[in-house]
């Protein structure tokens, strides 16, 4: 203020890449890899005509559902998926979270973090299809193998983001149970669990959700569940009963989202 | 009742927070703890609990050696200390009573604070700290509930819930308003002339220490550079914990930050901040 005005100058947004050379090179580069890689795709338009019509009967099946011809097919299917997801989700969530407390590196000793964390990288690495075929290949086919897939993928999904969750609290909170002289697992009741549990209980939902429709898609495997049912759909071209499952799976997957998005507003 | 020997910390990075740093604290009595940031304020108050490992020197509580203890004995000695936080440290999601009563928590074992059944002493004396703290409604409240000046006094209900022998206070002030820091330094210095209870409370604000405090050490860079009565404190000694500044403008300061009080419990809600949004 006291000094005289400066004199003015203009201003630009300092790009991310100060070299000018570099971007415009970096810029140029993907979009040639990009345009390279369209052209890489081969279509073959026969085919796709072809399958349009095929398309097309599938799309008219879904769009005429048949609930009723083997409706105690579907039934069955269903009620299994929903025994699988429920039962493979409590399990999951309450395997997970011993590993979750584990895995979380500000109140974990290294050795038991390092062995908690390759427990959720086991869990992680494989897709459940992949191991579906293997617990499929084990116990043979039905619903115990997607009850334990589910299980198994359930542990490295929620415990690796639960883990997360420990290690962002509001260590303050924590500390203060540790100065009145309370032991581990009291600091965990009173300074960790009450900052975590929303997001438990949200992950646990959401998680739900997620086996709730994997269970469809394990099924084609023979891991029991309306996939199974699905599978068979298709393979008949019984495109109207296909038609009435993928129905079914979308308004069971609408009911647990709006009501997951409630209980988590709930628990906030 | 309280003696540090030549504590010393030097955290892993290699600085030195605290340097030899001895002195007495007699029964009763209020120390206040002040120096620029990073003086060693808030690693001296962790040293005595061991929330921070000291890494030389003794701490001696009634005569007892602190810096030793195995982890069974240390939750003992902590129990005997209770702690009161810059940021309240309040479990934001638990109740007010669910608070102050984890000041037992040194006391009762682990299933019985599981399922919440302390002893009916535990909670007839949380229920009576509640009252002396002027929070008798607010038991069932959640802490997020409350204002800031509220929290602190949770705050300072759940480190006499512990029963202690000794208060460590760290900034107990600095997220207040000059009328709420205030109040609860009062607050803070009845509690421990009623119970004969010593005190370490750091403090930024020398006014605040001064106006409340029996006795004044200045930390800085982990040296102890004054020890004295308040009102010793001059702009000379002042210089020499914080720096050079011209500390005689402080008293105006000080008496306009008294009327500029900030209304709490008014801060919107997330809804609100977002709903320009949507």
């Amino acid at each position: 203020m006291s000094t005289a005005l400066a004199e003015s100058r203009p201003w630009k947004r300092p790009p991310l890449i100060r070299n000018a050379w570099l971007r415009w090179a970096l810029y140029l580069g993907a979009l040639v890899y990009l345009l390279a890689a369209l052209n890489s795709i081969e279509v073959n338009w026969e085919r796709v005509s072809e399958g349009l019509a095929q398309g097309w009967s599938f799309a008219q099946g879904f769009l005429a559902p048949d609930f009723l011809t083997r409706s105690r097919d579907i039934w069955r299917g269903m009620a299994e998926s929903l025994t699988m997801t429920v039962t493979s989700t409590v399990v999951g969530c309450l395997i997970s979270v011993p590993i979750a407390l584990g895995a979380a590196r500000n109140i974990a000793p290294l050795p038991i973090y390092v062995v908690c964390r390759a427990i959720i990288a086991a869990s992680r690495a494989f897709q459940e299809v992949i191991i579906a075929i293997l617990f499929v290949a084990m116990f043979g086919f039905g619903p115990f193998a997607g009850f334990l897939t589910l299980s198994f993928a359930t542990i490295g999904f929620m415990a690796k983001l639960l883990a997360e969750d420990i290690e962002d609290i509001n260590e303050v909170q924590a500390e203060a149970i540790r100065a009145t002289g309370a032991n581990w697992w009291q600091v965990i009741n009173y300074g960790i669990q009450p900052q975590v549990l929303p997001r438990l209980i949200g992950l646990s939902l959401y998680r739900l959700d997620i086996n709730f429709r994997e269970s469809a898609v394990i099924g084609i495997v023979g891991a029991g569940g309306v996939g199974a049912t699905l599978n068979t759909a298709m393979q008949r071209y019984d495109y109207s009963t296909a038609g009435a499952i993928l129905i079914m799976i979308i308004v069971i997957v609408l009911i647990a989202e709006y009501a997951s998005s409630h209980l988590r507003k709930w628990v906030q | 009742m309280l003696r540090l020997e030549s504590l010393t910390k030097r955290y892993r990075t290699g600085d030195k927070a605290l340097n030899g740093v001895s002195f007495d604290v007699p029964a009763g009595q209020v120390v206040g703890l002040i120096g620029p940031s990073g003086a060693g304020k808030s690693t001296l108050i962790r040293c005595i609990n061991r929330l921070v490992e000291p890494s030389g020197g003794r701490v001696l509580l009634n005569d007892s050696d602190t810096t030793h203890l195995g982890r069974r004995d240390l939750r003992r000695a902590r129990r005997r200390m209770g702690m009161i936080f810059q940021e309240y440290a309040l479990v934001e999601r638990l109740t007010v009573m669910e608070n102050v009563l984890s000041g037992r928590l040194g006391y009762v074992s682990f299933w019985r604070s599981y399922f919440r059944r302390f002893p009916q002493g535990d909670i007839d004396k949380a229920f009576a700290l509640l009252a002396r703290v002027g929070l008798s409604d607010h038991a069932d409240k959640r802490a997020s509930a409350l204002s800031g000046g509220q929290r602190q006094r949770v705050g300072i209900a759940r480190a006499l819930e512990q029963d202690p022998e000794l208060l460590l206070v760290d900034e107990p002030t600095a997220s207040l308003d000059p009328k709420t820091a205030r109040q609860i330094m009062r607050l803070l210095c009845e509690v421990c002339r009623e119970r004969t209870l010593p005190a370490i409370i750091s403090l930024h604000d020398v006014l605040l220490a001064k106006m409340f405090v029996d006795r004044i050490i200045g930390l800085r860079a982990g040296e102890i550079v004054f020890d004295g009565a308040p009102s010793e404190l001059d702009a000379a000694t002042l210089t020499e914990i914080y720096g050079e500044e011209d500390w005689t403008q402080m008293h105006d300061e000080a008496d306009a930050a008294e009327h500029g009080t900030k209304p709490h419990d008014l801060e919107p809600s997330r809804e609100e901040r977002m709903a320009g949004l949507a």
